[in-house]
This record gives structure tokens, C-alpha cells and sequence, in this order.
């Protein structure tokens, strides 16, 4: 391979990649998005009283933290179509997989965030006369959420590198569009180089917001 | 006027309710009918076949025939807004996502076998090739024997690394396999020094050869190693739809169209990969082209 | 359901009939030696990772100076407050900034880049950018190149995690234990290696037992710079058998029987070490 970095053809196809850009972070989004649902719905699974409920929580979170996400992008990939019956597109297979497996990282998340509130308040709220729900949904989630945040969106960061592996199926996120552009350019080692480095600025930006949430929640 | 404007309204709806004849019989015009929308399967490096265009679509030889066919369905479902949603595939995922109804077809350079028959069907072949080696001039390898204690790049789910696999077996050879991912990869480890030899399709590799930065480094040498009838993949069990692309094919290829479409993509092609079209494929041609 | 899909187990002992290749070696073969390579990668991974990563940790926790004796060297007077002169012609640098700085660095670096752009940046970009001689040893003359570069991206890569482990370990220890052994005479090095470290490593067991399955499953990512472990292997069998389903399947319990049997172990370790009187971190 010839030498010199020629970083002017990677100008020329920053459209085609911004493109792969948007699909990574709308997986990102969806991922979170449906993940966080999920999560906190198994979170109060996994905290039930009703036995059985918590133990298919648990088995959950158990079964899709010892998967390789390859694993688990491949078996969506394939599989969901076959379960629903008509094809889905590479796109939404993904984001189920991405949604599934997420959701059992923030379902520990959610759920060390729920503990987090003190018992007093969720007395107080049945002192209120309020049910279960209203006690879940005005009192403890908004304080779990709000307690929770810059862990969730470390894992957000997290989420938002682990798209990356959509590579494996070929969907075109930003590392896949990258990648066909290196591979008809022949430009493979810019074209990682950059992708790297754009990847890092994104986390380490995110990183450094996240850095300073904490620190303004901290003083509040 | 308003006689005229009724009985067109009233014709409108009496087409809109009787179903074309082939969509009422096949599983795959019928889902394609309600979606409105073709899943075309595609390659992105199989230089003329289905490659990423400057534009960013896919294009090539085989991308033009499943346009065709596309159109072809248009006609038969009398739905002239059918749209066409194009999939990427890899070598590794084409037979999955087509026996699971993902693609309607796919449109690359796929290898007709009977094993891929158990899960997927075929229209008529398009192009002949077989498994060849590329290597860097002055490396000294002629044929795949040569290569015994080197090391060369296989792309997985080819029917190329069986067929090298299958003569190391028969042969005894030692020779290092580094597995690749898809062709571009395969090709750059040969021009990084990774490997001393890829194999795939010969036709392959005058592509990945015409776009590489320094052509007149690499040389396509040996017999050919497999024989590799190309053609476009559609799902099984689905005489209907299969016979649909067939009948174009046939057209196409009895109008000397199909001619046209070769020249375009091969001699010399956009790519420069300048291959004028074999005696064997000319004879297919003609064979396949049956009547009416 | 519109697709048929053909359940058949027997796959996996081959005793279906291949019309191009025959039957090479039962399936069930090539899923023992993809789950041997996902092991052989894991573990030297974790040997980098643990080692770099504890050492990238402590140097985290390091706040006073640490001065390094250079011979023969003419202090300049820029840099007065981090240098000494010793009198007899060597001079005292302090370090400590610069190793401070440069754990800071790598971990940040590290943990914010996509795993997988890594291992293309150490397989496809790293022999490029070295010396030709460099560049032609890490692609051909290292025995098996694929593999070591995938443990070294990966041993690396969890080297940032493990040392995050090994920092909030160190810094959980009150200070209390870091006065009282410099208390008792204690040097530096021995008030990490008998007092800090043991205890640290103990807290942490819960992270870094997830840190290590954390490798474990990243291994699969070594599939795309062709180590054929499990997922790799699946996905072979896949191509030849066309039977998707049945090998993802035993590649799933196997990934799942190890995490089990991981998770099991350590939950007995750690309560076997547990120091009488202090909770561990707890499992993330």
C-alpha cells in the first residue's frame, strides 16, 4: 500500500457518511429510547414481590448479559423475521436486537436507581393514599431517572460505540459507509484513522457533558 | 362526461379488485403486491456484478437484469409505482436473508449450486466463471500448487474457499488461510503482503484488479479451479415468480439485448476491466434463450 | 408462518449429505475448536488486561512526586519545580505528572473508541504506519498474526476498564491504611503491594469479574480480522450447512454455560476473601 495518508478523499465523501452518521445515531436513539422502557419495566419486574415475575426478569437480564452482542445482532438479524412472519428490514431487526439487549443493562441500571430512593418517600406516597402506579410513576421513577442519569447515559455512550457491530450484517451505520468508501477508494487506512478519530470526539464530548451533569446534580 | 367519468371510476375499481392472475398463485408477487415495495438483495465490491456507484447505489451487470426484472413485475401486477428498497448483502448473508423472505432477490455474483438449491432458487445463468488465483507478478505462483507454505485470503461463504479447501484436502497441501469478510478485504491483504494469493472468481478479479492503484502489479494465473455458473437468486418454491425473471431472461438473451447489457458492464465496461464475452457465455446465451 | 424453516439437530454431526465438499469433520468439531480459540483468546487477553490495567490503575492513584535519578544531565532552570539537582552531578526529574498524564490519556483514549474501529486501527492500519520490516513481521513472520493482534486489541481495550477497577478500588481504601503503613515505615512500592493492592483487589472482584466476561464475549469481535473462534465458527457452519438456527443455538448455550460457570466460581472466591467488616463494591 503506497504510503501517504490522502485525507482529500475523505472530504469528498463526507455526505455518503454523514449518512452512515444519521443511522448510527438513530439506532443510538431507538436503542436508548426503547432500552430505558424496557429496562425500568423489568427493573419492576425484577423488584416484584410476585416471585415468578422477578425470576423471568432475572433470567432475562441473566441470559442477554452472557451473550456476545454479535451473537445477539446475528440472531435477530435472522431470526425476527421468521418469528413475525413477513420480512423486516436489516434496520429494524437491529434496533429490536439493540433494544433487547440494552434493555437488560438499564434493567440493572433502573433498578439500583429505584433502590436508590429512600424508603421514606415511598411510605409517604402510600400515606397519600396513592396505588402502586401512582406511587411508581410520581414518586420513585422521576427520582430513580433523575439519580440515574449520568450512569445511563454512560451507558448511552456505550450503546453508541456498540452500533459499530452492525458491521457484522452490513446494515449502513457510519463504520460501514466508512468502510465501502475505503474499500472503492482503496483508502483503508485513512479512512479507519479518521473513523476512529470522529468516533472518539463524539464519545469524548459526551463524556465530558456527562462529567459536568454529574457535577451540577451533585451540587443540587 | 360524467357517464365517461362513472364508467372509467367503475373500471378503475373492477381492475383494482380482480387480482392478477400470477399474484393470486405466487407467495412472492403477492407480498411484493401488498407492500408495494421490491427487497432487492445486492453486493457492494462485485466489480461489474453489484458495486457502490460514485453516488453511493448500487450498480452493475447484475443490477441492470434485476431492474429489468422489477420492471417485468410492474407490468404483471399492473402496479406501475412499485418501489425498490435496496438491501446490502455479504457473501455471508445472502442465503439466510433470502430463505427468510428478507429480499425478493438478489442481484451479485452468486454461484448456482445444488446445495444452495436445498434453501434458494435461481434464474437462468448470466455469466460463467470459475476460481482463479491472483497473486503479485514475480511471486512465482502459477497454479494453486505453488502456493504450498504460503499463505492465502478466502472469503468466507464463497464457493471459491470450499473449492480451494477441497483440493488442499485432496492434495495435501499447507497453505495458511486468513479469512476474509468480503472481497475488498481479501484484496487488500494480497496488496499489503498479508497473503501471497487470493482466490475467487476469475472475472472478479480483473475487477478488483482494474480498480486497484497499481494494476500492472498483479497478474491472474493457474487453471480454473471450480466452475462457477452465475445466476440472479430468488427464493424457492415459487414457480410463478421464478419463471417471470426466466421469461426476460429469455427475451433478453433471444434479442441480443443480453449482448448489449455485457458490453456495457465488461468490454470494456465502466471499470476498464475490458473482457470481451467468452465463447461459453455466448453458447449459454443462445441455449437459454427458448422460445415463446 | 410464511417461511419454512427445516429444523435439523443432526447438522451438527454432519450426517447430512453435502453434495460439493462431503462431510469434512462432524460440525460438532468445528464448534469445540471455535469454542477452544474464544477461550485461547480470552485468556491471554485478560493476561494483558489485568496486568497493564492494574499497572495503568495505580498509576491513577499516584499524587505526590516521584522523582527518577538521572545521571549526567544539566538541569534547566524552566522546569524548576519538578527538578532537583543532587549535588553529585545527577539530577531528581519528577515524573509523577507525566505518568499520571499518561494513564489519563490511555484510558480516555481507550474507552472512546468503538472496540471494533480499534481492532481495524491494530490489524489493518498499525502495519502500515510502522517500518516496512515492522509492518511485513506483524502481518506474516509472528506466529498466527490474526490471533495475537486480536488478543493484543483486546487485552489493551480492557486494560482501561480494569484500570478504573483498580483506581476506585484503591481510592475506596480510607486513608487511614495509607498513613498508618507510611506510619510504619513503609516504602512506597510496599505500601501498594502489602497493604493497598490486597485489599483493593479484593473489593473489586465483582468489576473485574465482569470485565473479564466482558472479554470473554468480545472475543466474537476477533471474527472480523478472520480468528475463527465460536461465532466465527457458527457462522462457518452456517455456510456450509445452511442451518442457521441449530448452530447459533449451540454456540448460545455455550457462551451462556461459561458465564454461568464464571459468575459461580467467583461468587465463591469473593466470599472466601472477603476481609471480615468491609462490603465489596457490588456488582455493577
Amino acid at each position: 500500500m503506497e504510503g501517504s495518508f490522502d485525507f482529500a478523499i475523505i472530504l469528498k465523501s463526507v455526505p455518503y457518511l454523514a449518512e452512515g452518521m444519521v443511522l448510527t445515531f438513530q439506532l443510538t436513539f431507538l436503542g436508548i429510547a426503547g432500552g430505558i422502557f424496557f429496562g425500568t419495566l423489568l427493573a419492576l419486574c425484577r423488584l416484584s414481590p410476585f416471585a415468578p415475575l422477578s425470576f423471568v426478569a432475572g433470567s432475562y437480564v441473566n441470559f442477554f448479559r452472557s451473550m456476545p452482542l454479535i451473537l445477539v445482532i446475528f440472531w435477530f438479524y435472522f431470526l425476527v423475521p421468521f418469528i413475525v412472519g413477513h420480512p423486516v428490514g436489516g434496520f429494524w431487526s437491529v434496533t429490536l436486537a439493540f433494544i433487547m439487549f440494552e434493555a437488560a443493562y438499564y434493567c440493572e441500571i433502573m433498578r439500583a436507581g429505584i433502590q436508590s430512593v429512600t424508603l421514606g418517600q415511598v411510605y409517604a406516597g402510600q400515606a397519600l393514599g396513592l396505588t402502586y402506579r401512582q406511587n411508581m410513576q410520581y414518586i420513585v421513577l422521576p427520582q430513580a431517572f433523575r439519580n440515574m442519569i449520568p450512569i445511563l447515559l454512560t451507558q448511552a455512550i456505550v450503546l453508541f460505540q456498540d452500533t459499530s457491530l452492525v458491521y457484522v450484517v452490513g446494515l449502513g451505520d457510519f463504520l460501514v459507509h466508512a468502510d465501502i468508501v475505503a474499500n472503492r477508494d482503496n483508502r483503508l487506512m485513512e479512512m479507519f484513522t479518521t473513523v476512529a478519530i470522529v468516533y472518539f470526539i463524539i464519545c469524548l464530548l459526551g463524556t465530558f457533558y456527562i462529567r459536568r451533569l454529574q457535577r451540577k446534580l451533585a451540587n443540587a | 362526461m360524467l357517464k365517461k367519468l362513472l364508467l372509467s371510476t367503475v373500471a378503475i375499481a373492477f381492475v383494482a379488485t380482480i387480482q392478477p392472475a400470477e399474484a393470486a398463485e405466487s407467495r412472492v408477487l403477492k407480498r411484493i403486491k401488498e407492500r408495494g415495495v421490491v427487497n432487492m438483495g445486492h453486493r457492494e465490491s462485485s466489480v461489474p456484478f453489484a458495486y457502490i456507484g460514485k453516488d453511493g447505489k448500487p450498480i452493475g451487470y447484475s443490477m441492470d437484469i434485476c431492474n429489468m426484472y422489477v420492471d417485468k413485475i410492474r407490468k404483471v401486477l399492473k402496479m406501475p409505482n412499485i418501489k425498490v428498497k435496496h438491501v446490502p448483502v455479504t457473501s455471508q448473508t445472502r442465503i439466510a436473508l433470502m430463505a427468510n423472505g428478507t429480499i425478493d432477490m438478489e442481484c451479485g455474483s452468486t454461484t448456482n449450486n445444488l446445495t444452495r438449491q436445498k434453501q434458494v432458487a435461481y434464474l437462468a445463468v448470466t455469466f460463467i466463471t470459475g476460481t482463479k488465483l491472483a497473486s503479485k507478478k514475480g511471486s512465482g505462483i502459477k497454479e494453486v500448487e505453488d502456493l504450498n507454505g504460503k499463505a492465502i485470503s478466502l472469503s468466507q461463504g464463497t464457493t471459491n474457499e470450499k473449492a480451494i479447501k477441497r483440493i488442499m484436502r485432496e492434495k495435501g497441501l499447507k497453505i495458511k488461510i486468513v479469512p476474509v469478510k468480503d472481497h475488498p478485504q481479501g484484496w487488500l491483504a494480497l496488496e499489503t503482503d498479508r497473503v501471497d494469493a487470493y482466490a475467487t472468481d476469475d472475472v472478479l478479479l480483473y475487477g478488483l484488479i482494474s480498480k486497484s492503484k497499481n494494476p500492472d502489479q498483479f497478474q491472474v494465473t493457474g487453471r480454473f479451479l471450480s466452475y462457477d455458473p452465475y445466476g440472479i437468486m430468488v427464493p424457492q418454491d415459487d414457480s410463478k415468480y421464478q419463471r417471470l425473471g426466466n421469461v426476460l431472461l429469455a427475451d433478453l438473451m433471444r434479442s441480443g439485448e443480453m449482448q448489449k447489457i455485457y458490453d456495457k458492464w465488461f468490454n470494456p465496461g465502466p471499470t476498464g476491466i475490458n473482457m470481451p464475452i467468452s465463447d461459453t457465455l455466448r453458447v449459454a446465451y443462445e441455449i437459454q434463450a427458448l422460445p415463446h | 408462518m410464511e417461511f419454512s424453516y427445516n429444523w435439523d439437530w443432526s447438522v451438527l454431526l454432519c450426517t447430512v449429505e453435502d453434495v460439493e465438499i462431503g462431510c469434512i469433520a462432524p460440525y460438532f468439531y468445528w464448534i469445540v475448536e471455535g469454542f477452544g480459540w474464544t477461550i485461547a483468546v480470552a485468556s491471554a487477553a485478560w493476561v494483558i488486561a489485568f496486568s497493564w490495567g492494574s499497572f495503568i490503575g495505580i498509576l491513577r492513584t499516584l499524587e505526590a512526586p516521584i522523582w527518577l535519578v538521572v545521571p549526567f544531565l544539566k538541569p534547566s532552570m524552566k522546569y524548576k519545580s519538578s527538578v532537583i539537582e543532587t549535588g553529585n552531578g545527577a539530577v531528581m526529574i519528577n515524573i509523577g505528572w507525566f505518568l499520571h498524564g499518561f494513564a489519563t490519556v490511555y484510558v480516555t483514549i481507550f474507552r472512546n473508541i468503538p472496540l471494533l474501529v480499534q481492532m481495524f486501527l491494530w490489524y489493518f492500519v498499525l502495519p502500515e504506519v510502522v517500518s516496512k520490516e515492522a509492518g511485513m513481521w506483524l502481518k506474516r513472520e509472528m506466529p498466527l498474526p490474526e490471533y495475537w493482534t486480536a488478543v493484543a486489541c483486546l487485552g489493551l481495550y480492557t486494560a482501561s476498564r480494569v484500570g478504573e477497577a483498580v483506581r476506585a478500588g484503591i481510592n475506596s481504601i480510607t486513608q487511614g491504611q495509607h498513613y498508618a503503613a507510611m506510619a510504619i515505615g513503609l516504602t512506597r512500592v510496599q505500601v501498594y503491594r502489602c497493604v493497598l493492592l490486597p485489599v483493593a483487589y479484593r473489593i473489586i472482584i465483582p468489576p473485574l469479574t465482569s470485565d473479564f466476561l466482558g472479554i470473554f464475549k468480545n472475543s466474537s469481535l476477533a471474527l472480523t480480522i478472520g480468528v475463527l473462534e465460536l461465532t466465527a465458527m457458527t457462522r462457518q457452519i452456517d455456510e456450509y450447512s445452511y442451518q442457521t438456527f441449530e448452530a447459533f443455538t449451540a454456540a448460545t448455550v455455550l457462551y451462556i454455560l461459561v458465564t454461568a460457570i464464571v459468575m459461580f466460581a467467583m461468587r465463591i472466591v469473593e466470599g472466601r476473601v472477603a476481609i471480615p467488616g468491609m462490603i465489596s463494591l457490588g456488582a455493577k
